[in-house]
């Protein structure tokens, strides 16, 4: 019988190894080396998250460890629900995922359609387009803030040359109207090549066999894209959806060197606002409540959303 | 023999003086923001690395994101500085977190004297609680918010004659914050020289502190007080008053009629490029800003004038800014650090502080014969720290500050609510803050 790879691993392995794992079972084998990452999954996720969930119920201020922690049982909760600021932020919030979700999804659908036609250059239209992806969103949210510039910047100049407005006449990080689609479009710009590229996935999985019999069926172009293309890039569009939607959901970084959250709080999202009540004005206790309702109401959605998923691949 | 002997004896007191000199040398790292009075700083300390054999290290932070570095070094007890010029509204954390040491004995030891520094800048920048003589650091960087004009357009005789013949009064350096506005109106778009100009540059940043540290000029002037000064903490009717409405309002006018397009989110750097690039005949800043613009080959020498913060219905006063030096008790070079505030409180030491570019806090320096015409924003600079309040220096100060940002800006620049509402609502959220502080 000639030698398996399991024959040679257990040749290899030292007699006084061999010796000491000899009394235990595969079970007990399997937990050894499971046990590492079921510690550190403990250890930086579920500890941190247990402890998370204890300190809302506090009062404590990690600014001042040596003050008294008192038990203040739901109250961070009922504040938290019932302050309309917080609400005004999970509004902001919103509109900057269904409207960044909808651009992105369009538009990257849209050009992976395009891409997918293998027209001449399109390997280099492809890097050009995930360019944005690649940079880091300080700089993007940096740059985007001087070309939003009235004075000097690009993008009121475009837009006052096919509208005819003043270019200095409007601000789009200033103003109140404007300020939530600024960080939209942005987003869009950037993010727009990851939908793209999960699209193309899509795109370039179906096989080329299920076009041919649907034109030997004489299926109209229109007809073909209904009900080849969009049900068997569903799932990838999903996918997208799903990660764009939880990044995007915790915005920050962009957002923040774009607007700062202004003008006011018309641009505050959920991940801005919970950053300053934990690390500016450093209310600990109220900033974990936050951050479980926050966890509870991403969590709830997500596994919506990935049963939705799963039914839609089984499909 | 005796000659062995001589050797070694050389040997061991050189090697012992050695030793000594290792066990005294510290390598300190002071921590302050990224400016320029900073570099100041630096260029000054080699003096004092020449003379104690300690060797200084630099960590500048850019405001923005001065208080949130920094406090968060602080709370974490950081070893990182061993000095701190620590913003002058966190002396109540500092004191009372423990993060400052307490410099009282220190002071008598080495014969510093808080009475012979302005009194406002030890009020802000050294005492906690306000008002007794518990000292945690010594006045550094005195610091005001002031304003900048541009002296070479107000001296055009065409803009004057047009400006007398539209107000019924000159076109100079203003004595209210009415007249100040009319100025700004006048200028704003106007073209200059071919360019398009603006009225003022003002603070009016979200994110840190900037619209805080603008609207206080005009809120004090108007009348707003944080607390009822015979009952502390009460703040319903003086943080909100009438006249605390009337000056929010002002601001936001301000704002409204005569700011450059896309000055929505201004602080320090944002405002003097406007004014360096000729954008702005007005620009609100930090006295700090002073010898930069002076000194500026476009708006600096007689191109520019300055003054401090006009009066309001209510009186004159300025936001304070400025900073004291602190030593930070999770250091292990305390001593060192102390030897540095020693050497940086001798009087020569912070003449020649102000010579490079600095802003003592001494009075033999600032009251000194000459002082007031020893640059051109000298008088300015003097005027300006006799009128000077602060904002709270509570140890929930970043709390009280963010409430502030949030309602300030959300009425100034969103145009949310009135300026009454937006009053009524801090005294809401600040009342909480001191509820939760177990002051209230």
């Amino acid at each position: 019988m000639p030698e398996t790879a399991m024959d040679s691993v257990a040749r290899a392995t030292p007699p006084r190894v061999a010796r000491r794992i000899r009394g235990l079972s595969d079970r007990m084998i399997a937990w050894i080396f499971v046990a590492p990452t079921i510690f550190l999954l403990l250890a930086i996720n579920i500890f941190p998250l247990i402890w998370t969930i204890r300190l809302s119920f506090t009062n404590f201020r990690a600014n001042r460890p040596n003050a008294e922690t008192a038990w203040v049982g739901l109250r961070n909760y009922e504040r938290i629900l019932s302050d309309p600021d917080i609400w005004q932020t999970m509004q902001a919030t919103a509109h900057f995922l269904f409207w960044t979700l909808f651009f992105q999804v369009l538009i990257g659908f849209a050009l992976a359609w395009l891409i997918n036609a293998k027209f001449r250059g399109s390997n280099f239209w492809t890097t050009i387009i995930v360019l944005p992806m690649m940079l880091s969103p300080a700089v993007v949210g940096n740059f985007w803030t001087f070309l939003y510039q009235p004075q000097i910047g690009l993008f009121n100049y475009v837009v006052a040359f096919f509208s005819g407005a003043d270019p200095t006449g409007f601000t789009m990080i200033g103003e109140v109207a404007l300020a939530p689609w600024a960080i939209v479009i942005v987003d869009t710009w950037m993010w727009t090549p990851f939908v793209m590229l999960i699209c193309l996935a899509g795109l370039r999985s179906i096989p080329e066999s299920i076009y041919e019999a649907a034109e030997c069926d004489r299926a109209s172009k229109w007809r073909q894209f209904w009900t080849i293309t969009v049900p068997m890039v569903l799932p990838f569009l999903m996918l997208a959806v799903l990660f764009r939607g939880i990044e995007n959901f915790k915005m920050f970084d962009l957002v923040v060197q774009l607007t700062g959250g202004g003008p006011g709080s018309t641009t505050e999202l959920t991940s801005i606002n919970l950053k300053r009540e934990a690390f500016e004005k450093w209310r600990t206790g109220y900033a974990s409540a936050y951050a479980v309702i926050l966890f509870v109401t991403v969590f709830g959605l997500a596994s919506i959303y990935v049963k939705a998923l799963n039914k839609v691949k089984e499909r | 023999m005796k000659k062995t002997h001589l050797l070694a004896a050389s040997l061991i007191a050189a090697a012992s003086g050695l030793a000594a000199e290792d066990a005294y040398a510290a390598n300190l790292t002071l921590c302050w923001a990224a400016w320029d009075p900073a570099n100041a700083l630096v260029e000054l300390s080699k003096d004092f690395e020449a003379q104690s054999g300690h060797k200084m290290n630099f960590e500048f932070v850019p405001w923005p994101n001065f208080a949130d570095r920094m406090l968060n070094e602080l709370n974490s007890g950081g070893k990182l500085c061993d000095l701190m010029i620590g913003d002058s509204q966190w002396i109540g954390l500092g004191a009372e977190a423990g993060h400052y040491v307490k410099m009282n004995d220190f002071f008598e030891a080495n014969a510093i004297s808080m009475d012979d520094f302005i009194p406002a800048t030890v009020t802000g920048y050294a005492e906690w609680p306000k008002g007794t003589p518990n000292y945690w650091a010594l006045p550094a960087y005195a610091d005001v918010v002031g304003w900048t004009y541009r002296k070479d357009w107000f001296a055009r005789p065409e803009l004057q004659a047009e400006y007398k013949e539209k107000y019924g009064r000159d076109l100079d350096v203003p004595a209210t914050l009415a007249e100040l506005k009319d100025i700004a109106e006048f200028f704003q778009g106007r073209e200059i020289d071919g360019k398009t100009v603006y009225g003022a540059a003002i603070y009016t940043e979200r994110g840190s502190e900037g619209i805080t540290m603008g609207v206080t000029n005009a809120l004090y002037n108007y009348g707003f007080l944080y607390e009822n000064p015979e009952k502390p903490y009460d703040m319903e009717g003086f943080v909100n008053s009438s006249g605390a409405v009337e000056g929010l309002e002002f601001y936001k006018a301000l704002y409204d009629c005569c700011t450059p397009p896309g000055s929505s989110d201004w602080y320090m750097s944002e405002t003097i490029d406007a004014f360096k690039s000729g954008q702005a005949a007005l620009q609100m800043n930090f006295a700090f800003i002073w010898p930069g613009v002076n000194a500026d080959p476009n708006v600096g020498g007689d191109r520019s004038g300055y003054f401090p913060n006009p009066a309001g219905p209510a009186g004159q006063f300025a936001q304070l800014g400025g900073q004291g030096i602190s030593v930070v008790s999770y250091s292990s070079n305390q001593d060192a650090a102390l030897e540095y505030i020693k050497w940086f409180a001798q009087p020569e030491v912070q003449q020649r502080w102000w010579d490079m570019g600095g802003a003592p806090a001494l009075k033999s320096v600032v009251e000194a014969p000459g002082f007031a015409d020893s640059q051109p924003y000298a008088q300015a600079f003097l005027d300006s720290m006799a009128i000077v309040k602060d904002f709270w220096a509570e140890p929930t100060y970043a709390e009280l500050l963010l409430a502030m940002q949030n309602r300030v800006h959300r009425y100034v620049i969103a145009g949310e609510g009135t300026a009454q509402e937006a009053l009524d609502a801090l005294v809401g959220d600040w009342t909480e803050v001191f509820e939760d502080d177990g002051k209230l």
